[in-house]
């Protein structure tokens, strides 16, 4: 029900930009379901976005909201956590954002393990510049870029994350709404840098380039080629849904806190 | 009393920082600068504060942006390379009016050039490097003491006027090291906040001070920032008359206050024949070789911006019907101000491009070569 | 067991529907169609079991729901 959610929307913004078909309102209300059932006060949460179709999701948001430069959201967010830790950051970033210009700030963000909420909504190409080829497009697959199909292969963006250093992955898709629900709860629960992947789907323009008639099959495309841990990939394109990976390490704005109260005590 | 304390200027920077009630720096290793970032990580965390060193200057220009928006005074400083980088979100910072401070300690360019000599080769990249109509202020150094006080005034114009303010140093200023004395106190300006309830408050008001209040993230003031143009409420706009009353203000919003922004020393101007005009580390040997050529009855003064940007016209018209001399280490960047306002034909030049600072005596002689 | 009866109510925001046809490929009972101009139409209201995934499923938000129990 949208009324129930309702108060985390700037209701006046909507209806959004996104195109008919387009995961990304369905992965917003998804988000905002986690917000809600965890009761944050909506005061202290501060949604960061970069630059394309997701990271005009903060506008219609009715939080802290920042809409920053293309790839930058995470040292954005890094200020903002820094500087007060007990606020709730939750950076929003396209497969382009965070893996093409921003991938230097992604694997630093990682390795430092600063307490944010990375969710990195992948719909495989540039879509608010019009079909570009993306970091996450797959390999042979068409964007105004690879007119002839993509030569290079994917980033698999949650395995960065991990080998640079952050302590949850997870990832779900628009059709696996609830799962990335519950997901990104447990991303915010994650004292460290959490990244959540999730999966859109873009008709207009990754769908159409890549033989997908209509936004439904390429949300049943989602259903069927996603499998939960345990189960085995049924082919090549099959993709691992739910926890990836979570691991303890050190937090960046602990340990900062902790070093201020050392020196506080003249340690 | 006042206390006197040996410094090297980017020393003086990092306590003049701290002086202001900045809590809050992330910058990038740059020669000739990486003295205030390793200050500052030294002492903020003493004092409750934050260090961050990022990934790279990119990133330091968005995290101090962002700690800036919670209410946190911050600070970062780069050199040249580093401030090509930070072009993009500098003028980000401007366009949502986040106060903050970029320090430029200005080396030999262009590119990799001359990192550990000085240069005044980024003067107009101050003015005009980011994209877009936007205002910008520069204050420019010629003294330790001037970089602890203009740090200081720095972060107060910042505040006070929503807008990152660049303080552009050159590596000798950087580095020399002098007395400083330390002011008793010191006015230290903040944002002016808003008092409206949440739901009444507009982050963006076209109000008649130009200058919109500020609220901070987290305190109950949910507002959209964006560097997409925006109307009065912070969320995107593709109207005309809203982008034009938007960016009429943007532009405009320092002109009221330009008496308080627009800061220089004179020297002997009263009765020159020939002004001559430096700043940054040449105004020391444009000062000395005024001297010398005033002891041999030359009648020459000397006109120093403390304000690059905006340029201090009014107060350099005053001193109209004269012969100018810019003397700076730069191919000309700031003479073209000079040659603006009173025309090319009166505006001499003395420059220097190899890394080596213009002595007295290359002032002195071209002086005489002018007059 | 006695199910509880429950009377479900399809709401559709018109001004905020693409029309991008999710909820009518998705709808386990058919409940819904679209009409010539790929408009939602709610066929079969009382064929719906609030099973929610058109609601979920939307990106537009523009459909909702409403529950009311006896």
């Amino acid at each position: 029900m949208f009324n129930d959610i309702a108060q985390y929307f700037r209701t006046e913004t909507l209806p959004h930009i996104w195109c008919p078909g387009c995961g990304i309102g369905t992965i917003t209300a998804a988000i905002i379901r986690a917000i809600k059932t965890l009761q944050l006060d909506q005061n202290k949460v501060i949604f960061v976005s970069g630059i394309g179709c997701s990271s005009r999701m903060p506008g219609y948001l009715d939080f802290n909201t920042i809409h920053t430069t293309h790839g930058r959201a995470l040292p954005f967010a890094t200020g903002i956590k820094a500087a007060r830790p007990e606020l709730d950051v939750f950076v929003v970033m396209g497969d382009g954002d965070s893996t093409a210009i921003g991938g230097n700030h992604l694997i630093h963000a990682a390795r430092r393990n600063i307490d944010l909420t990375a969710i990195v909504i992948n719909n495989s190409i540039y879509g608010m510049t019009g079909g570009q080829t993306s970091p996450l497009t797959p390999h042979e697959k068409r964007g105004t870029t690879s007119p002839f199909g993509n030569l290079e292969r994917p980033f698999q963006v949650l395995e960065v994350a991990k080998a640079a250093g952050a302590t949850y992955g997870a990832r779900a898709t628009a059709y696996h709404n609830q799962l990335l629900t519950k997901l990104v709860m447990d991303a915010y629960n994650n004292s460290g840098f959490s990244i959540v992947e999730a999966i859109s789907q873009c008709p207009v323009s990754y769908g159409r380039r890549n033989k997908f008639k209509t936004p439904a099959d390429m949300l049943l495309w989602q259903k069927e080629h996603a499998f939960k841990a345990g189960q085995q990939p049924g082919g090549e394109e099959d993709f691992q849904i739910g926890e990836i990976f979570k691991r303890q390490a050190p937090e960046y704005t602990h340990e900062y806190e902790r070093l201020r109260q050392r020196l506080r005590e003249g340690r | 009393m006042n206390k006197a304390r040996l410094m090297q200027g980017n020393e003086a920077v990092a306590e003049g920082a701290l002086a202001a009630g900045v809590l809050f720096y992330a910058g990038y290793p740059i020669t000739p600068s990486t003295e205030i970032a390793e200050k500052m990580a030294e002492r903020l965390p003493l004092i409750g504060g934050t260090f961050i060193q990022m990934e790279d200057e990119i990133g330091s220009m968005a995290a101090i942006i962002g700690a800036s928006l919670t209410g946190v005074k911050s600070l970062t400083a780069t050199s040249g390379p580093g401030f090509s980088l930070k072009q993009e979100n500098l003028g980000y910072a401007i366009a949502t009016e986040v106060p903050c401070v970029v320090v430029n300690v200005q080396r030999g360019g262009p590119s990799t050039g001359l990192p550990t000599s000085p240069a005044q080769a980024d003067v107009m990249q101050a003015r005009w490097g980011t994209h877009g109509d936007h205002p910008i202020i520069a204050l420019t150094p010629s003294s330790v003491q001037e970089c602890y006080e203009l740090t200081v005034k720095a972060f107060n114009m910042a505040e006070e006027f929503r807008i990152p303010v660049i303080l552009l140093m050159d590596e000798v200023i950087g580095h020399l090291r002098e007395k400083v004395v330390l002011p008793e106190e010191l006015t230290i300006v903040d944002r002016k906040r808003s008092t409206l309830p949440p739901g009444d408050y507009i982050p963006y008001e076209n109000n008649e001070s130009m200058i919109p209040a500020m609220a901070n993230f987290g305190e109950g003031y949910r507002y959209h920032v964006t560097g997409l143009t925006h109307n009065e409420k912070g969320l995107p706009t593709g109207n005309p008359e809203v982008t034009k009353k938007f960016m009429q203000r943007l532009t405009q919003k320092l002109n009221p206050y330009l008496d308080r922004i627009q800061l220089v020393e004179e020297l002997y101007l009263d009765d020159a024949e020939l002004i001559v005009i430096a700043y940054g580390c040449t105004a020391r040997s444009a000062m000395e070789g005024v001297h010398m050529a005033r002891n041999l009855g030359i009648k020459v003064g000397l006109f120093r911006p403390i304000t690059i940007w905006p340029f201090p016209q009014e107060q350099l018209e005053k001193h109209a019907d004269r012969k100018y001399l810019v003397v700076e280490m730069n191919n000309g960047q700031l003479v073209g101000e000079i040659e603006r306002i009173f025309g090319y034909k009166a505006v001499e030049r003395l420059n220097r491009i190899d890394g080596e600072l213009i002595t007295p005596k290359e002032v002195l002689d071209r002086i005489r070569e002018v007059l | 067991m006695v199910t509880a009866i429950h009377d479900t109510r399809v709401i559709v925001t018109n001004e905020w529907c693409k029309k991008c046809g999710i909820c009518i490929a998705f709808c386990p009972k058919k409940v819904l169609e679209s009409d010539e101009l790929g408009r939602v139409n709610v066929a079969k209201p009382d064929q719906c079991i609030a099973c929610r995934i058109c609601e979920r499923l939307c990106p537009d938000f523009a459909i909702n729901i409403e529950v009311t129990k006896e």
